[in-house]
């Protein structure tokens, strides 16, 4: 089934009032944030969305695909479900093989030949890590960092997901802008649930929650999008200096001043 | 009546599902009655009297394996949730005996697993899973989408069963469970047990530790020998 819009009908807050928005439409290609403070519910949201809500949550909120209910197929056949959510946990809990784990998830979504796939699922993951994913270590002897990429890249390539759900991805220890780039490769309905100024603007959309509830819809504007271009730099000289430590280097002072000073070229 | 009989593993989720689907039941207007077996300890009765209001007892099967235990109590526990007129009768099993499986002809047979428990489980189970009518899952909240998938493979690679997963512990997607008990029949006399049980109430169940089929009585084996007939 060719995925073209999914639909976030509002329920209730944690108050058990009505939603201030009335609820969200995304259509194939869009990409949306999900933003609010610690505890509004935010991840919530995104637990909805990956059980297709039908109104028999506590939030009552429903789902639509395509304008009408989703099929139950879609919860009883993993390699029907459109939606991968990759949730803020960052360990397996399986002691399976790397290999013998993606594999038998690549036969369980039918995504292809298994060996090709996946392939390609490792090398889309190690992109993202610090360190090659050893595949025949135990799942649960992944790092967290590792653990993550995996996650994200098994739902991209084995799970070849049209809908994908990434609670929190800045926190993972991967490599976000990185992350960001290889999947705007790929067209699908992103939804980022963030802290993050950089993945906020990025998107088309950001959603505001608070209380459990979705309060409203901020279209990204041209002004917002070019403010994001000057913190990707300024981002970017702070990445620097974080791969400095991350290497066991001293940092210079003097390095500090003359990046800030190339930077403020662009900047200002 | 209808029976709803529960089995898994302990610390899988049995009560938190139970409850979960008391609340949305009662809510609905249904009224019911618990009962919970298990060895030799269990507090299960005291949370559901109290959190619902509803008849609710326990029954320690000490001895006996508790599976057995149900088997020789469940026509006497129905008989006492008609008299507290109760239109369900939840029965929380212990969920130790990986031979026998509770479920009743006519029941719900609902097993519990927890996403959390390792990828082998289901193959580990035997008839508590392949017997009963409903594999609800729980805690997918910590674990990962690709990992509860696989599972899923593993529990229908292991029995031709339906699967409802579940965050028990929030109350997500229990809405299936109550459907399915919504829609079940009434049981009926005779009240059958569904596969038969294997071998058991020796004189090991009832607790003599002697090592050596010679100093046993009942249904025995030698390790070349197939199972027979010893008597006292
Ligand atoms: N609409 C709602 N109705 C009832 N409960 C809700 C609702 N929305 C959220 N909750 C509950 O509120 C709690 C906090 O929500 P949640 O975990 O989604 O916050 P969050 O925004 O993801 O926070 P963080 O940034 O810390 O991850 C959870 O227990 C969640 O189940
Ligand atoms: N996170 C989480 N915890 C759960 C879930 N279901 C049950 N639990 C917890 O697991 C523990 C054991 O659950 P319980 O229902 O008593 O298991 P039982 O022994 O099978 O009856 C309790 O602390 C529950 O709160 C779930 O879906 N998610
Ligand atoms: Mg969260
Ligand atoms: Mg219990
Ligand atoms: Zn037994």
């Amino acid at each position: 089934m060719e995925i073209k819009k999914i639909t976030v009908i509002a329920g209730r807050g944690r108050d058990g009032k009505k939603e201030p928005l009335e609820g969200l439409e995304l259509q194939m290609g869009d990409i949306a944030s999900i933003v609010g403070p610690t505890g509004s519910g935010k991840t919530a949201l995104i637990n909805d969305i990956g059980l297709f809500a039908d109104g028999s949550t506590p939030s009552r909120r429903r789902i639509l695909i395509n304008d009408a209910a989703p099929s139950r197929e879609f919860l009883e056949d993993p390699s029907k479900n459109p939606i991968a959510l990759i949730t803020q946990h960052t360990s397996f809990l399986s002691d399976m093989p790397v290999y013998k784990f993606l594999t038998l998830h690549a036969r369980i979504r039918k995504s292809g030949k298994p060996e090709v796939i996946v392939e390609e699922t490792l090398d889309f993951a190690n992109q993202l890590t610090g360190e090659s994913i050893i595949t025949d270590s135990a799942m649960t002897e992944l790092s967290g960092g590792q653990s993550r990429a995996l996650l994200i890249a098994d739902a991209v390539i084995i799970g070849n997901s049209p809908i994908i759900l990434l609670d929190e991805i800045e926190n993972a220890g991967i490599d976000r802008n990185k992350a960001l780039e290889l999947l705007r490769k790929y067209e699908k309905i992103f939804i980022f649930v963030t802290h993050d100024l950089g993945i906020a603007l990025l998107s088309n959309y950001r959603l505001v929650m608070s209380g459990g509830a979705m309060q409203k819809l901020i279209v990204t504007e041209e002004e917002e999008k070019r403010m994001a271009e000057k913190f990707k730099v300024l981002d970017e000289v702070t990445l620097h200096f974080r791969d400095r430590i991350r290497a066991g280097d001293r940092l210079a002072e003097k390095d500090l001043t003359e990046r800030l000073r190339r930077a403020q070229k662009t900047l200002i | 009546m209808k029976v709803i009989m529960c089995a898994g593993p302990p610390t899988s989720g049995k009560t938190t599902v139970l409850k979960q689907s008391a609340r949305k039941l009662i809510s609905k207007g249904c009224k019911l009655a618990y009962l919970k077996i298990d060895v030799q300890f269990a507090d299960e009765d005291e949370i559901f009297r109290e959190e619902f209001g509803i008849p609710a007892r326990k029954l320690y099967s000490g001895d006996l394996c508790p599976d057995h235990c149900s088997v020789l109590v469940l026509g006497d526990a129905i008989r006492w949730a008609g008299q507290e007129k109760a239109d369900v009768l939840f029965v929380e099993t212990a969920g130790l005996c990986l031979r026998c499986a509770p479920y009743i002809n006519g029941s719900l047979g609902i097993v519990v697993l927890e996403a959390t428990s390792g990828m082998n489980l289901p193959r580990k189970i035997g008839a508590m899973l392949s017997l009963a009518d409903v594999a609800v899952v729980t805690k997918i909240d910590l674990v990962s989408q690709a990992e509860k998938e696989v599972f899923r493979a593993n529990i229908t690679d292991a029995a031709d069963i339906a699967v409802v997963e579940t965050d028990a512990l929030h109350g997500i997607n229990i809405e299936p469970v109550v459907g399915r008990i919504e829609k079940m029949a009434e049981i009926q006399e005779p009240l059958m047990l569904r596969g038969s049980p294997p071998v058991a109430t020796c004189t090991i169940c009832v607790g003599k530790k002697d090592i050596g089929w010679e100093k046993h009585f009942g249904i025995v084996r030698t390790l070349e020998s197939d199972l027979f007939y010893r008597g006292q």
